[in-house]
């Protein structure tokens, strides 16, 4: 039942009929489609002559109606004749073929109705406007459930609190223990050479421990959960919304912002700090090994130095800093995997969506607490 | 004595350790609709992934228009499904494009007709499952019913020799399943089509089923027609159908 290589359709014309002859399939209709493309004009011409085919597929019904419709378009004899009087000859197999793929069947496609400049103004100004009312409420009913969730522990499910807390903490551990520690390594070196010409060594442990501790750790680390788990949220919430499990949820009458979100806000917001301390510590030491190998420091030189530039205000207001970070990673991916609209495509629109705009909150967060604490 | 279409040769399939399918021979012939039915978790889509190359088979072979597809190399198997047609379950159009996207993609990619042609093709597949008017419309805007007829007109792009179908009539109502069938029954009759179809609805099967095959727990109990099955005198089959006849 191999099949062969396709036959050819042939066409010729025999007085003032079109013959067609051979296997019109979707294969053989490129060719022919040329030759008659090629030809002037139809005007000498009464009709289709189909009883030297042998086969007809979908795509060889529509040319030939094609050619009988340029007929009766080129040639007034023709103009008030229908496709049966036009295309003759055709055995009752090919017929049904005709009958079935006639673009007699065709229907008028629903046309969309493309909206204008001010209307599309108009549209953006309501869809921020609802954007912002749902964040609003979102947020507000996240902080509500994580608050009334410390006393009621029904609507919650067990042990989500733990995988959550090992989802966002412990598996980002490795990721962000060797970006912050090679972050802390080259602004030490970038620096070393510069305050080694100054003879001012040892403020090489004033610059990496208040950059680590007041911006890079605190910013390396929120940048890094939401890309990682930031993006996770939005798509876990997103897959779920187009599967209709949170419907499912509220139908079996748990809230899906206490089940689902309230412990991924519990988890970031603890883990969010430790997570910060480490970048914190571990960009340090790198700024350690420089300032031991290169700038021949002492640890202990290098310990004094930090302790005396750094103030207890700083690492508080780090920590602070990071657990806004962490509330605006968990709401924005919360937020965009609920609006999610249509199927697989709309995941990753809002897992997309959720990352640029947890990035860019975290920064504009940052912005605002370096003007609230600027050093004076 | 007419040559099978699709030959399985004694097919085991597995999950893991779990044997799903075990030892499935069966022959299904041209222009009959053949049914894979039994009861739910029985292996009915895992048969049809198997015949369809979706899942590799623990052992056994299939063969397709006379040649094992098995471990056949992976153009000539393109070819053999530019020969087929698969409708889904969840009629598993693509999203993010519009109806007339996505039943252009095989003609795009498989043929080099014209676009004034395909066009007309897209078309008029869409009016045969009665959605000429959702031509512009997306996935997401149809409803469950309209979804699976797309889908059937995706499959039918290229008029392939045969069409499988996996539970056409899952989560519609009577009437559009009713119509669906008809339409398939359409596609057989006029245009001789082979059609193989994975469902466990009665009526369906008894409006469009020419042969059976019957599965239950993973081991084809049997394989003829409805008539056939009634009578057989095998305990799990003639209670299918008492059971699920009103």
């Amino acid at each position: 039942m191999k099949r062969e290589k396709p036959d050819r359709a042939v066409i010729k014309t025999e007085g003032d009929i079109l013959f067609i002859e051979g296997i019109l399939s979707k294969e053989t209709i490129p060719e022919i489609w040329l030759q008659l493309k090629a030809r002037r004009d139809f005007n000498d011409l009464q009709g289709v002559d189909l009883s030297r085919l042998n086969s007809i597929d979908s795509a060889g019904v529509i040319f030939v109606e094609q050619i009988a419709s340029t007929i009766k378009d080129s040639n007034r004899a023709a103009a008030g004749k229908g496709n049966e009087e036009l295309i003759k000859n055709y055995s009752e197999e090919i017929g049904t073929s005709l009958k079935i793929f006639s673009q007699a069947s065709l229907v008028e496609a629903d046309q969309l109705i493309k909206a204008g400049f001010f209307e599309k103004i108009g549209e953006s100004y309501f869809f921020i406007k609802d954007a912002i009312y749902e964040f609003l409420i979102l947020s507000a009913d996240i902080f509500y459930w994580s608050l009334a969730g410390l006393w009621k522990k029904k609507g919650a499910r067990k042990g989500s609190l733990i995988q959550q807390a090992v989802l966002i903490g412990v598996d980002s551990l490795p990721i962000i223990f060797t970006l912050s520690f090679i972050i802390g390594l080259i602004i030490a070196l970038q620096s070393a050479a510069q305050l080694r010409m100054f003879g001012a060594n040892i403020f090489i442990a004033d610059l990496i421990s208040i950059s680590m501790v007041r911006e890079m750790g605190p910013m390396m680390t929120a940048i890094i959960i939401a890309g990682r788990s930031g993006s996770s949220i939005a798509s876990e919430i997103a897959t779920m919304k187009v599967t209709e499990e949170l419907d499912a949820l509220k139908m079996l009458a748990i809230n899906p912002i206490r089940y689902v979100i309230v412990p991924k806000f519990y988890a970031i917001s603890i883990c969010m700090p430790l997570l910060v301390v480490i970048s914190m510590l571990v960009g340090i030491l790198g700024g350690i090994l420089v300032a031991v190998t290169y700038l021949n420091l002492s640890v202990s030189a290098f310990y004094g130095q930090m302790i005396n530039a750094l103030a207890l205000k700083d690492v508080l207001v780090s920590l602070l800093k990071s657990t806004f970070f962490a509330w605006a990673i968990v709401i924005i991916g919360s937020f965009y995997g609920l609006r999610v609209e249509g199927g697989a495509e709309g995941v990753g629109k809002a897992t997309t969506l959720s990352v640029v705009a947890s990035i860019f909150a975290v920064i504009f967060i940052d912005v605002i607490f370096s003007l609230l604490y600027l050093p004076k | 004595m007419k040559e099978p279409i699709i030959r399985v040769k004694n097919l085991t399939a597995k999950y893991g350790e779990n044997t799903i399918l075990e030892d499935i021979s069966v022959d299904i012939f041209p222009r009959e609709v053949t049914v894979i039915l039994g009861g739910s978790g029985c292996g009915k889509t895992t048969l049809l992934k198997n015949i369809l190359r979706l899942k590799q088979p623990a052992e056994g072979s299939v063969e397709i228009f006379g040649e094992n597809i098995t471990g056949m190399n992976e153009d000539d198997y393109e070819t053999i499904l530019k020969r087929v047609g698969v409708l889904f379950q969840t009629g598993a159009l693509l999203n993010s494009i519009d109806i007339y996207e996505n039943i252009s993609i095989p003609l795009e990619q498989h043929t080099s007709l014209p676009k004034e042609i395909a066009d007309k093709i897209i078309r008029v597949k869409l009016a045969l499952v009665h959605l000429g008017h959702a031509v512009n419309l997306k996935p997401s805007e149809l409803s469950g019913g309209m979804r699976k007829r797309a889908a059937l007109a995706r499959a039918i792009a290229l008029d392939p020799e045969i069409l499988f179908c996996d539970e056409p009539s899952a989560g519609l109502d009577p009437l559009t399943s009713a119509s669906l069938d008809e339409l398939i029954l359409d596609l057989k009759n006029q245009l001789k089509m082979t059609v193989v179809i994975v469902t466990h609805e009665l009526a369906s099967i008894h409006r469009i089923a020419d042969k059976i095959v019957f599965l239950d727990d993973g081991k084809m109990l049997f394989n003829g027609t409805v008539t056939e099955a009634k009578s057989s005198g095998i305990e799990a089959v003639t209670e299918f159908f008492r059971v699920g006849t009103f």
